[in-house]
This record gives structure tokens, sequence and C-alpha cells, in this order.
């Protein structure tokens, strides 16, 4: 007994000593990247990378006079790869800060995770779930950039008082972070008297969208079409040699810039595509335009203006470097005064002032823009109106709009809105 | 009614395209007993060159041509220079064929970016063709890849049957022993066979490429998509393969457009029927031990 005490005890120290103790001020601060570097979000993933080497090249690699030693890991856009990547950052690389996910449904396994891990602090990727950060939000888990819901402020509206779309059909691939921006969407349009004809969901990953073209209602003005990567492009070009003609009103990844910059016939299609989201190609403000220089500059081999996920990645970084600076590098007391700065940081980014809330989840601008060609072949996104300071709950109280619960599979229903 | 018919139609153009890799696969199954898990990078290795191709001379017939070719060269190499060593290794050449996918994935990701690629395909097969009797018209292209993959199910089962090569290799299949011991070079025998294998991949990889993107993941997705369908089929028949295919793109396709929540879900379901009362496949032999 006594012998198992000691044994007990001195593994202890020992893991006090080696393990948990307070970081010493001259060594490194370790952080991890996680990205979807494979599979159907691999271009997205690499441009995310690239808002993360932005961020740290412009701290210059270090942070308060520490190094900062990043460590990266990739996953597939699904959960569970996303849970085995942040794993083996905390459990085997002993980041101090991670810096991720990508993709909605990996953000929610990965606010999961960060409740087992409270001695590291989590920043989002680009995942864009509602639930991450609404339903049991991790203490350690901030979301600097917006989530879907919030980035479809403001569309609703847009898409019925300008483009006159009234009945539209919803295409979208199955997993939560399209849930969360068909709620932002049917919110503000079923609220302005739109009216949903059907509500269609595909796999992630589907490559031969045939058969759910032949089944799309004919009656009516648009397709809200809330799919990424190389799905929405095998979509678009089924979809021409089909005969098909409605036009498309894109969810915020539809029509990102690497869609945009897609090589293809299909691209020319999604002129005058109106969409909402966290960033415009062509904004006209001295921030924004010095970041785009920046990214071209650092990365020639890039897209033509960043893209969404760049952003994303990019904002959390800055977020977290700038948080750092701030408290002199300081992570004792399981990060204590680094969060209790980053709960209070008024962030200047390309895209304006962003701030969190109390669930750690940011208020932002949120943009909204129709794709328009630069004339020499290429597609952006062009500024057609601005929504500020929009809050995860879109400006409701968050009583009311969590009344008929999360963003789900079924929830907002159709018969809601028909 | 109409929604059925297009989804008939969408079930068979879609076959066809599983037919047309999975049949390399079974191919070099059924005579090396190889288990080529690089098939799927064969399939996107082939659809890049295919589209570097066409867009250096702007031709996506050129394009078709050096996709398939450059594979079936690609195909014998790696016969020649690799497998040759690891005859009868089954677990060896898994592992082999594994690490290759994944370094080609790599290289592939390194050279071509994570962009996705799209052909366009030339006039005669853009547009639309009306089917007579119903008031619809259907994407010329997906029936064109139909009929390629028609065409070249009857040209390999020529070659199988009616060409000294042909007869063979089925001999190979049979007893690759005896046919070596009567003064056949069987070496020369598989890198041909991994060839025309590898030339399916390829030609697969641009056809299927000029409707479905080409992108980092379509590897993964073709080799576990010829997978199934050589499972269901029956490994080493051609026959299995195309049975197979029809069945597979059938299935996804009704699950598509009749209830796509479960779609992924009836694919492996069929897959575990077959495991379950038929496991070497519909056209399949049992293997002897």
């Amino acid at each position: 007994m006594k012998r198992l005490f000691t044994k007990v005890a001195t593994a202890g120290a020992l893991a006090l000593a080696v393990g948990v103790g307070p970081a010493q001020a001259d060594e490194p601060i370790r952080i991890g990247v996680l990205a979807t570097l494979e599979g159907v979000f691999a271009g997205p993933g690499q441009d995310g990378v690239r808002g993360f080497e932005m961020a740290i090249d412009e701290f210059g690699g270090q942070v308060a006079g520490r190094d900062i030693r990043v460590y990266r890991a990739s996953s597939d856009a699904s959960p569970d790869s996303a849970l085995r990547a942040a794993r083996r950052l905390v459990e085997s690389d002993n980041v101090d800060i991670l810096i991720g996910p990508l993709s909605g449904a990996e953000g929610i396994a990965v606010k999961n995770y960060a409740h087992e891990q409270p001695q590291v602090t989590f920043l989002n990727g680009s995942s864009a779930a509602q639930q991450t950060t609404l339903e049991n939000p991790a203490e350690n888990f901030y979301r600097f950039s917006t989530e879907g819901v919030q980035w479809q402020a403001g569309l609703g509206t847009y898409v019925i008082e300008e483009k006159g779309y009234e009945r539209v059909a919803i295409l979208a691939e199955d997993y939560a972070f399209p849930y969360a921006q068909i709620k932002g969407f049917m919110t503000e349009f079923c609220a302005a008297g739109g009216t949903v004809a059907e509500k269609m969901f595909v796999p992630l990953e589907t490559r031969d969208y045939s058969s759910v073209i032949a089944r799309m209602p004919r009656d009516i003005d648009a397709i809200y079409v809330v799919m990424g990567g190389s799905d929405i492009l095998n979509f678009l070009e089924q979809y021409q040699q089909m005969g098909g003609q409605a036009p498309l009103i894109g969810g915020s990844i539809s029509v990102d810039q690497t869609i945009l910059s897609a090589e293809g016939p299909t691209r020319d299609y999604l002129i005058g595509t109106p969409t909402s989201g966290p960033i415009a190609d062509d904004w006209e403000d001295e921030r924004w335009r010095a970041f785009q220089d920046r990214y071209r500059e650092m990365f020639p081999d890039g897209l033509p203006s960043p893209g969404l996920f760049a952003h994303a990645y990019y904002v959390n970084t800055l977020a977290a470097l700038t948080a750092l600076e701030e408290v002199g590098g300081d992570l004792s007391d399981g990060h204590a005064a680094f969060r209790e700065a980053l709960n209070n940081l008024e962030l200047e980014t390309p895209t304006g002032v962003i701030s969190v809330d109390h669930n750690r989840q940011a208020v932002a601008d949120i943009f909204i823009t129709e794709v328009a060609s630069d004339g020499e072949g290429g597609l952006y996104n062009r500024v057609v109106g601005i929504r500020e300071g929009v809050n995860q709950t879109l400006g409701f109280p968050e009583e009311e709009f969590l009344a008929n619960g999360f963003a789900e599979r079924d929830n907002p229903p159709v018969e809601d809105c028909q | 009614m109409t929604l059925f018919v297009l989804t008939v139609l969408n079930g068979l153009t879609l076959a066809g395209l599983y037919f047309l890799v999975a049949s390399g696969f079974s191919l070099v199954f059924g005579l090396m007993r190889n288990i080529n898990l690089a098939h799927g990078s064969l399939y996107l290795l082939g659809g890049y060159i295919g589209y570097s191709t066409f867009r250096t001379t702007g031709s996506w017939e050129l394009g078709v041509a050096v996709g398939a070719l450059s594979m079936a060269v690609a195909g014998a190499v790696l016969q020649y220079c690799i497998f040759r060593f690891m005859e009868g290794q089954a677990l060896r050449q898994t592992l082999v064929t594994i690490a290759i996918s994944i370094i080609a994935a790599d290289l592939m990701l390194w050279y071509w970016g994570a962009t996705a690629y799209q052909f366009t395909t030339p006039d005669w097969v853009r547009g639309a063709t009306p089917i007579p009797f119903l008031q619809l018209a259907y994407p010329t292209y997906r029936l064109f890849v139909l009929l390629s993959a028609v065409v070249v199910g009857i040209a390999l089962w020529l070659f199988l049957n009616k060409t000294r090569i042909g007869i063979m290799i089925r001999a190979g299949v049979d007893d690759k022993d005896m046919l070596d011991a009567s003064g056949v070079n069987v070496q020369v025998l598989f890198c041909v066979t991994f060839a025309v294998g590898a030339a399916l991949a390829g030609l697969a990889g641009v056809l299927g490429g000029s409707y479905l993107s080409l992108a980092p993941g379509e590897d993964m997705r073709f080799l576990l998509a010829s997978l199934i369908v050589v499972i269901v089929g029956g490994m080493g028949s051609i026959v299995g393969a195309a049975v197979g295919a029809v069945l597979i793109g059938l299935t996804e396709q009704f699950g598509l457009a009749y209830a796509p929540s479960y779609a992924p879900v009836y694919t492996f379901l069929i897959l575990v029927f077959v495991l379950a009362f038929r496991p070497q496949g519909i056209m399949g032999r049992p293997v002897e031990t």
C-alpha cells in the first residue's frame, strides 16, 4: 500500500514537473492549425492555411518575444477525422493553442473535445455551424469568425426586394453548416413573404446530381444552393447539361473565390448570383485592400482574391496573437489572462472591428454581394449591401430566436413557409 | 413517369462510368490476383494528364487518347518495376499499392493544386438528345459515356475471347504455372494486362472528369466505387463488373431520386447482402483454397 502510494506520488510529481508546469518564458508558444487538406474541401483548406500563415507572418513568427512553433494537421471534413487530428495536436504535439477546424460538423466535434481539454485554448478556423457556440458552448472555444446563420443576414430580404425571387427550391449538402445557412436565409426570406417549394438534401461528396436535378420542382423563381468545393461545380455542370435555367441564390461558400476561380466552362452561369457572407471581394475599404494586396504578394499562386476560408483562419489567428501580445505571452494559470484578453478584444480586422459575445461568438458585419465579371474572364463578388454588427441570433432576443430549437435538417420546417 | 425514366437513364450512364473503371481493376485481379489499391490514382492521374493535354492542344479527343495511353505506360512500368518482385504476396502488394496511392495523391495535389478542373467537351457531345416517345431531352454526353462503356465492354470481350493474347490471359487465370511451363512469357503477359487495366482507368478519368470535376479525393471515391462494383459483381469477371456496375449505378441514382437522405446506405446494403449470401460475388467463382 505504502509502496503504491509512493509510486503514484512520484508519478504525479513527475507529471507536474514535465508536462503540466507553467511554460517558461523563453520556450516557444506551440500553435496547432487544423484544416481540411484532403477530399472535397481540399481547396478551401489550402486557402484557410494561407490565412493562418498571413497572421503568423504579420507578427514575424514571434509573439511577445517568444517564438511561435507551428504544428499542422489535416482532416477530410468528417467530424471523426477532425477529432483525430485535434487529438494528435493536443495530446501528442502538446499545443497551447489550436486553430481550426474548417467545416461545420467538424467544429461541433472539436468544441465537444475542447470540454475535455480545459488547459488548451481553441480558436475556430472557418467552421460555421450554429450549435458550435450556441449549444453547450465550451469556455475555452472561441470563434472570431461569424457562422452560417449570420452569414445569410440580409440575403432573404435582398432576393425578394431586388431580384424578385419569391418562390425558391433549396438544395443543400446534408450536414450542420448548410442547416445553419438555411436557418439564416429562411428566417428573413419567409418573414418577407417568400415561399419555399421544397428542401432537398444530398450527401456530401455526391458526384452525380442528375436524379436530384430531375426531381427539381418547375414552378420556382430560383434555386437556393448551399454546397461547396467540387460538389457545387459538379452540380452546375450537370444542371446546365440537363437544360436547367433557373437562376441561383448562393450559400456563402457556393460562390466563394475557391469556386469562382475554378477552371471550366460552367462559371459564367453564376454571373448575377446573389449571396451574403463575411467578405466581399471588391469592398472599397483601405484595410480590406491592404489585406488583399498582402495576400496576393505572399501567395502569387493563390486565388485572385483571398477567400472566405483564408479570411476566417486569418481573423481567428490574428485574435489569438493580438491577445497573446496584450498579455505579454502569459499562458500561466490555465490561460486565465489570455482568455480574459480574448473576451474583451476589440479586434481590428480587414472587414471591420470584431468582438465576441457571452458565448465567445463573433459579432461582425455581413456583406451582401452579387457575382460579377471583371471583363477579363475573372469573376468576383460585388458588394451590393452591408449589414452591420450581426450577432448570432440575428438581432432577436436569444430565447425568442431559439424558441423553435437549433438549426437542424428539418428546422425550420418547409411547411412554415408555404 | 418522367422521373422514373430519367432515373433509369442516370443509373445506366453512371454504371457506364463505373464499368470503365472497375473492369480494368477486375481484369488485373483476375489474372494476377493483385488487388491494386492504386487504381483510383490511375483514374485521377489519367484525368489530370488528359486535362493538361486538352489545355495545351485544345483538343478534347487528344486529351482522351493521351489520358488513356499515358496510364497504359504507367501501368506497365508499375508492373515491371514493382509488382514483378512481389508476385503472390497479397499483403505486401496491398500495402505497396496503398503507399503508391498516398504518394501519388500528394504529388498530384502538389502539381495540379487543389482547385477542381472541368473539361469543355466538344460540340458533338454537348447539349441534349431528345428521347423518342417521351417529351424529354437527355444530356448527349452521358449517353456518349454509356455508349463508350458498351463499346469497351464488347471490345474487352472480343480481346479476351478471340485474340491470342486474350486466350493466354484466360489460360493464365486458370493456371499460371502451367501457362508458364508451356513456353509463354508470363511477365510480358502481366505487363500487357496491367497496361490495359490502367488504360481503362485513365480513359475513365478523362471521360468522368468531363462531367464530374477532377479534384483531389476523386481517386479514393473511384477506388471505393470500383471495389464495391467488383465485390458485388465478382472479382476477376468482366461480365460481373458490368452486372455490378449496373446494380450499383441504378441503386445510387434511385436512392438519390427517391430517398436522398439515405442514398449512401443502399449501396452498402447491397454489399452486405452479397457478402452474406454470395461472398464470391454475383458472377464470381468460389476461390480455390
